[in-house]
């Protein structure tokens, strides 16, 4: 079944490079993985399009039974229908690209451990397949913790920098709390369906909607409850607003790390969730207006941030976390396959702007810092060209994928026809300008303008070899044209052949209808905002570049609050980081060290006082030792009389 | 009369005098090593009489021969016959090298035989001064060096203070009760009428004069004294044989004379058993000797027995016959190895001095090794069985409070033993020892070897101990 050698082919790879990397060596270790990434992929689009054509039928591949207990019943077994094959497919292509793109940018990788970092690459690849395209809420809960495990793992791959072991450690224990949130979600799904089988679930979906829980004398709906909590789960893994302080830091893992985890693949897997809950989900309305307010919220906030950023990736990881929030806008007002359709094309040019980005990064010897850039565009044009494609792609310059996704995301919002559907309209417009002029404030700050590196850098600026700039040219060929390809299929009005039964709607949802009808301003004003943005940048920092400095000047409270990330860190140390170390430092010096520790010390230093007192008597003479004698047998003789007769 | 229930003890008596003889009529060499040796072949003959005699009570009722003594006069001669062995190294390098010493062993180990069989409070009486008198002078023998003759003193003094507890209590109960024959006590006794306080107090001095031998608190304080001060194979003899006999004769004489008294009696040993058990704990903690160590050591181990007497029933017995025979091996492997100590040929008894002894001499640490375990009661070594007979006994009985003391104090007795094999381990090395003797390193590798593979085959002893114990608490 090629879907199924789809999914364990990576892990077959990570395996063999991870168990006997360092007997093979790191050219064996990298030719087997991406060998199995080829494999993968080619069975991952085969797959994709059979079902597309009609050869296959959507169904469950079962592998065998996980969790036999009582009533609770998993499976091992791959979904196999429209939503798990286009991720299939978009993650393998991706994720072999990003793995033969790797071999150049780690070829001067100081660890001498590179068979690790691919191991660790095709573990994550496995770990993503088996989340998406699991057939109960545990397996997916399986890949969720997997993809989690190797974005630590690779966060922290140059565990000697203190940075990247905080910066990993910061991702893990963040998504604990949105796992909190989802494992939650898991236990109430099983508590109201009685399983935890998608089939099963769905199936059932109208029979449980009136179920609700009474806690502490109030009234939740079960649907609304899990929804939520499912969500929370997404916050974790997609970095929305409250859970988003990971994903900025994660970008102290390699770049090629960051394309495939914190842009293409793992982040979006809390998209994947809505979507794929979405039967649930529709007949969950409040549930729905909080993703979209959070998604909205996340969307404008991560774009004003990236505005001030300086680090060239730091800028696309807030990119990322804008356009996440887009997708849960999507999600929010029941245009899934907006929001899927999304994922698919972000998936493309975000991978391709952190590739660009790596490759300039990898022209700079190492130097992340755009105020140390610029004036380099002639040196490695090829770059430059890339990065153009990928932010015409994410700044939804028509024609490019991201102009079609995007444009449906926001004409979804506002054909929602809802208060929040709406917040989500205006916030999503505002940030459309706020990207273009983001991009653009990159692409200028990074390409254009005098030199400001060192005349060392700048002799040693020269262009990425070819296993390098090949897949930036695949993964250009995808952000250009994904948009235009699979608009009609999975937006447009074949939607219902193409997906299926992977996407179930309820029947009072109909905004996919109805984005068709939205007014004329609506479907200009993204496109509008967009150059807008664009020309913003190029007035600011090409024609007149005292703008940005006057601005900051004039409104240093507004800068300083933009340049610390609106102080969600601060925030975060001031309300539950130190209040932790202090309650920790607490129990460490009290708990532990004066009960836990004092009392076996305590004691030990009574026995030892009460050994010197006891031998105090023993002193040598006779008699003192009689005297004893005769005291204890009066003792005893007393004792026997009094008591115990 | 069947005289032959005795005939152990007679034969073992007549042979101890013509080795006398032998050793006094011998001019050319020296005939310390001959004299031991037949001092051990006596042993090995009387052995095989307690194994082979009959079962019975005998002359008119002083003395007897049942399972219960034969277990414990086999277990003496072992006793006696480890000492013997340990003594010839020793006494060879502290300038001890004189016939009487094994002689005056055999004396004391004829008492301890008569102690085991006494069915009588005379007999008990005789037996036990036979033994004492013995060891008085064994204690002092190395008679030039001061702290042999105070220790001998010293024992002397106080071992005839409870002598004279012992014959006050033993009048006491006679004028109490009309008869000093256990089985006649027994049945007076079974009426509670019968019961005065006199005959109560005579009991209690009787249970004090026992408890001096077997050195349980109060009547504890000769011990560390008397152990350091004593040439060590005699710490070794006083440590093992008449610590059994003296046990023995407690649980005889409170099982059968004052069994119907159980609950007076109970209470009484339960308050000298915990006593003994912390002191035991407590007082080892400071010590840099290890003689005196091992002094409060055995008045722990001896509170660690007195549970299996405070049950009162069969598995208690049981409980302590096999505590005492792990008990003897554990002991006398450990002073075989604290002999080994010298250096130059200066016999050295501080803790400090076994520094590195786990590189210097990996052998002797090994051996000290498994029975400083064993004493702390580690599993699997035989001084963990003991522990888990008894403790097993004790909560069967339901005294919990007393098995719960017997294993906290055990945890804290683990810190003096443990941390001698910290030192031999871990602590910087001193120079070499001496070279060891084939006898004591036999002596060792014995005790070593019972101890750590007791568990394999427990059986026999078990089911001996068992036997024995019926007899008792039937």
């Amino acid at each position: 079944m090629l879907f199924a050698v789809a999914i364990f082919a990576p892990l077959l790879g990570s395996a063999i490079a991870g168990l006997f990397g360092k007997a093979i060596g790191d050219r064996a270790a990298m030719a087997v993985t991406i060998l199995c990434m080829l494999l993968a992929s080619g069975c991952g689009v085969s797959a994709f399009i059979e079902l597309e054509s009609g050869d296959t039928t959507a169904g469950v591949i079962s592998l065998g039974t996980w969790v036999e207990a009582g009533t609770f019943h998993v499976d091992w077994a791959l979904r196999y229908d429209a939503l798990s094959a286009v991720m299939v497919a978009m993650v393998t292509c991706v994720a072999t690209l990003i793995h033969i793109y790797s071999i150049g940018y780690m070829a001067h990788d100081e660890n001498h451990t590179i068979w690790r970092f691919f191991s660790y690459l095709s573990l994550f690849s496995f770990a993503m397949l088996m989340l998406v395209s699991a057939d109960n809420l545990l397996q997916l809960f399986f890949g969720w913790e997997g993809v989690g495990l190797a974005s630590y793992l690779l966060i922290g791959y140059w565990y000697y920098r203190p940075s990247a072991g905080a910066a990993a450690m910061k991702a893990f224990i963040v998504n604990r709390v949105g796992d909190l949130g989802f494992a939650l979600g898991i236990a109430l799904v099983f508590f109201t369906f009685g399983s935890i089988d998608f089939s099963t679930v769905f199936g059932a979906v109208g029979q449980h909607q009136d179920a609700a829980y009474h806690v502490l004398g109030h009234t939740y709906r079960a649907y609304e409850v899990i929804g939520i909590l499912l969500f929370i789960g997404a916050m974790g893994k997609s970095a929305q607003i409250g859970l988003h302080v990971w994903l900025p830091d994660a970008m102290e893992g390699p770049t090629p790390v960051s394309a495939l985890i914190h842009a293409a693949t793992m982040v979006t897997a809390g998209v994947f969730l809505m979507a794929r809950f979405s039967p649930v989900l529709d007949y969950a309305p409040g549930a729905l207006g909080f993703v979209t307010f959070i998604g909205a919220t996340t969307a404008l906030f991560a774009a004003t941030v990236g505005c001030t950023q300086t680090d060239i990736k730091r800028v696309i990881a807030y990119s990322t976390c804008s356009q996440l929030g887009y997708m849960f806008v999507a999600a929010g007002v029941g245009a899934y396959q907006a929001s899927i359709f999304h994922l698919l094309t972000h998936a493309f040019f975000k991978a391709l702007l952190f590739l660009t980005a790596g490759s300039v990064i990898h022209a700079m010897s190492d130097e992340q810092d755009m105020r140390k850039m610029g004036g380099i565009w002639r040196l490695i044009p090829l770059t430059y060209t890339m990065m153009w494609v990928g932010n015409l792609a994410l700044g939804g310059i028509p024609f490019f994928s991201g102009y079609y996704s995007k444009d449906a995301i926001i004409e979804a919002a506002w054909a929602s026809c809802s208060l929040v559907g709406h917040y989500g309209f205006w916030c999503t417009v505002i940030a459309a300008f706020l990207t273009a002029f983001y991009s653009w404030r990159l692409i200028i700050l990074t390409f254009h303008g005098a030199p400001r590196a060192d005349h060392h850098t700048m002799e040693h600026v020269h262009e990425s070899p070819a296993v390098m700039t090949v897949p930036l040219l695949l993964l250009a060929v995808g952000a250009v044209f994904a948009g235009w390809a699979f608009h009609d299929q999975m937006i447009g009005p074949d939607w219902k052949a193409f997906w299926g039964d992977a996407i179930q709607i309820a029947a009072s949802n109909h905004v996919l209808h109805d984005m068709e009808d939205v007014p004329g301003w609506v479907s200009l004003t993204p496109l509008v905002v967009g150059l807008a943005g664009i020309a913003t940048a190029y007035v600011f920092y090409m024609f007149v570049p005292g703008i940005p400095g006057a601005l900051a000047a004039a409104f240093p409270w507004a800068y300083r609050f933009l340049l610390n990330k609106w102080y969600f860190d601060e925030l975060y140390a001031a309300v539950i980081i130190r209040p932790v170390q202090y309650l920790a430092q607490g129990l460490w010096q009290i708990g532990d060290v004066t009960i836990i520790d004092g009392i076996p010390n305590g004691i030990a230093a009574l026995t030892e006082d009460g050994s010197s007192q006891v031998v105090k008597i023993q002193n040598g003479s006779i008699a003192v030792y009689a005297f004893a004698m005769l005291i204890g047998l009066v003792l005893l003789v007393s004792i026997f009389l009094l008591f115990l007769r | 009369m069947n005289w032959t229930l005795a005939l152990p003890e007679i034969v073992l008596a007549v042979l101890g005098m013509a080795i006398l003889m032998f050793g006094v009529l011998q001019k050319r060499h020296n005939p310390f090593h001959l004299a031991s040796m037949l001092t051990v072949g006596a042993f090995l003959v009387a052995g095989m009489l307690v194994i082979a005699g009959p079962e019975g009570l005998g002359y008119h009722g002083q003395f007897t021969s049942d399972p219960f003594s034969r277990f414990v006069q086999v277990l003496v001669l072992v006793a006696s016959s480890l000492t013997v062995i340990a003594s010839l190294d020793y006494n060879d390098h502290a300038n001890l090298r004189r016939f009487e010493f094994p002689v005056l062993i055999l004396f004391a180990t004829v008492g301890m035989l008569v102690m085991a069989g006494a069915s009588n409070l005379m007999t008990l009486y005789v037996g036990l001064e036979l033994q004492s008198l013995s060891i008085y002078v064994l204690a002092a023998f190395a008679r030039d060096e001061l702290r042999s003759t105070e220790a001998g003193l010293k024992y002397f003094v106080l071992g005839s203070l409870a002598s004279g507890l012992l014959l006050y209590g033993i009048s006491l109960v006679y004028g109490f009760s009309g008869t000093m024959e256990f089985d006649k006590l027994a049945m007076t006794l079974a009426d509670p009428t019968k019961v005065s306080a006199g005959l109560i107090v005579g009991i209690v001095f009787i249970v004090a004069g026992l408890a001096f031998k077997v050195s349980a608190v109060p009547f504890h304080m000769w011990t560390p004294d008397v152990y350091e001060g004593a040439p060590t194979p005699v710490t070794l003899l006083m440590g093992t044989a008449p610590k059994v006999a003296a046990m023995a004769l407690l649980v005889r004489a409170m099982a059968t004379p004052f069994g119907h008294l159980l609950g007076q009696w109970q209470q009484l040993i339960v308050l000298v058993s915990i006593a003994s058990m912390l002191l035991g704990a407590l007082a080892a903690i400071g010590q840099k000797n290890i003689k005196r160590l091992m002094a409060y050591s055995s008045i722990g181990h001896m509170g660690y027995v007195l549970i299996g007497l405070a049950a009162g029933t069969p598995n208690g017995i049981r409980g302590v016959l096999i505590y005492l025979v792990t008990y003897v091996f554990m002991n006398a492997g450990t002073f075989a190895c604290i002999i080994a100590m010298r250096r130059r040929g200066r016999s050295l008894e501080r803790i400090s001095d076994l520094g590195g002894l786990g590189k210097t001499d990996p052998m002797l640490a090994m051996w000290l090794t498994v029975f400083m375990f064993s004493m702390a009661g580690i599993p699997p070594f035989a001084g963990f069985w003991g522990k888990y007979f008894i403790f097993t006994a004790a909560v069967q009985s339901g005294m919990w409070a007393l098995a719960v003391i017997g294993v906290l104090t055990s945890v804290i007795g683990a810190f003096y033993y443990i941390r001698i094999i910290k030192v031999m381990y871990f602590d910087t090395a001193e120079a070499a020892f001496d070279p060891r003797s084939a006898s004591l390193s036999t002596l060792a590798a014995v005790s070593g070897l019972f101890t750590t593979l007791f568990f394999v085959f427990p059986a026999p002893l078990v089911g001996a101990a068992e036997a024995a114990a019926k007899v008792l608490f039937g």
